[in-house]
């Protein structure tokens, strides 16, 4: 049996705190000092979309073929019904089924 | 007030907080609640396996609360710990999290009209999925604070107890692939690039961060590919022009 909380464990968490915590106010505190210009607004209206295919792309295409028609059929989910819910359901089951019978990835 | 008022986007009203809002907030992030317990429930199994307390998983997910860092920090836990192996897990964890000073930055606009005593908590519930959905909000003309906070909070408790059932059941869990839980995330996301679409012309940055992430992934390794990607597809839309 190991304690409750080890020392060198919270160390390690305060320091991962530590730099998220300054992720998250940085760039708020950092965006004080700028100005919100149209170039500025462009840049920051095309973040969500940038993150999103940032984060996952290469995940996806890593994850093999099964991952992308995952995907694939989760977006098609959306464009028919817009409903997020549905989509993840939809992404889940493709590839739990897939991985049923036998394709690997 | 005044120079806040001027900080304020020209195009939205300045942040405000009223209750009604709380409600729409909730109901913006629910879609991602299921997934955010099947992360919990995966992540705690693995920590367990890490032979981690389940006192440390809780004080991991209450205070560094970013999941993917969390799930990349836990996989690759050092033997001993270290002043060199810490500073590895605060440098993995920053590459992951760094992100986050982007969607906080987007923020500004918005929060950067309340009192900072308001502003910079809020700041802490940045969130993929919580973002996402103030965003969209945002771009409605929505400026109830209260929308992003509630469902911020929400997102925040049930984050706190996904992983105590998973951590619990850790030995008769199976490989979560098989249910699809590692669908969960990518799904979502997916599923928020729909709406987002403005034609072809605004999804240039897009593949611009494709197509970064990919070669940096490729070639650089680690996950300095989100940052990368992400920087790349939101300065080439500053770039262009016309």
């Amino acid at each position: 049996m190991h304690d409750v909380m080890r020392s060198d464990v919270l160390l390690a968490f305060i320091a991962m705190t530590a730099v998220t915590v300054a992720s998250r106010l940085g760039g708020f505190w950092l965006m004080r000092y700028i100005p919100v210009t149209p170039r500025v607004r462009r840049m920051l209206d095309a973040l969500p979309g940038s993150i999103i295919v940032a984060a996952s792309l290469p995940v996806v295409v890593e994850g093999g073929v099964v991952v992308m028609v995952a995907i694939a059929a989760a977006m098609i989910a959306t464009i028919i019904r817009r409903n997020e819910f549905l989509a993840v359901i939809v992404g889940m089951a493709v590839a739990a089924l897939a991985r049923a019978v036998g394709f690997s990835g | 007030m005044t120079t806040a008022a001027k900080q304020a986007d020209h195009l939205h009203e300045p942040a405000y907080w009223s209750r009604n809002a709380i409600w729409p907030g909730i109901y913006a992030i629910a879609p991602m609640l299921p997934g955010t317990l099947a992360f919990g429930l995966a992540f705690g199994a693995l920590c367990a396996q890490k032979l981690f307390t389940l006192t440390e998983v809780e004080v991991m997910m209450a205070f560094v609360y970013g999941g993917l860092s969390q799930f990349v920090a836990v996989q690759s836990w050092p033997d001993q710990l270290t002043v060199s192996t810490i500073a590895t897990l605060a440098l993995l964890t920053a590459t992951v999290n760094i992100r986050f000073a982007l969607m906080s930055a987007s923020l500004r606009p918005w929060f950067g009209t309340l009192p900072p005593w308001q502003s910079y908590p809020s700041m802490l519930l940045v969130t993929d999925g919580g973002w996402l959905a103030a965003t969209r909000y945002r771009d409605h003309g929505g400026a109830n604070a209260w929308f992003f906070v509630g469902g911020g909070l929400v997102l925040y408790v049930v984050w706190l107890v996904s992983s105590v059932p998973g951590f619990l059941l850790a030995g008769q869990l199976t490989d979560p692939k098989t249910y699809g839980v590692d669908l969960v995330m990518p799904a979502f996301y997916a599923a928020m690039l729909v709406p987002a679409w403005k034609g072809a012309r605004r999804a240039i940055p897009w593949v611009v961060a494709g197509i970064v992430a990919l070669v940096v992934h490729r070639f650089v390794g680690g996950y300095w590919f989100i940052i990368a990607g992400a920087l790349a597809g939101s300065i080439s839309a500053g770039l262009d022009d016309a």
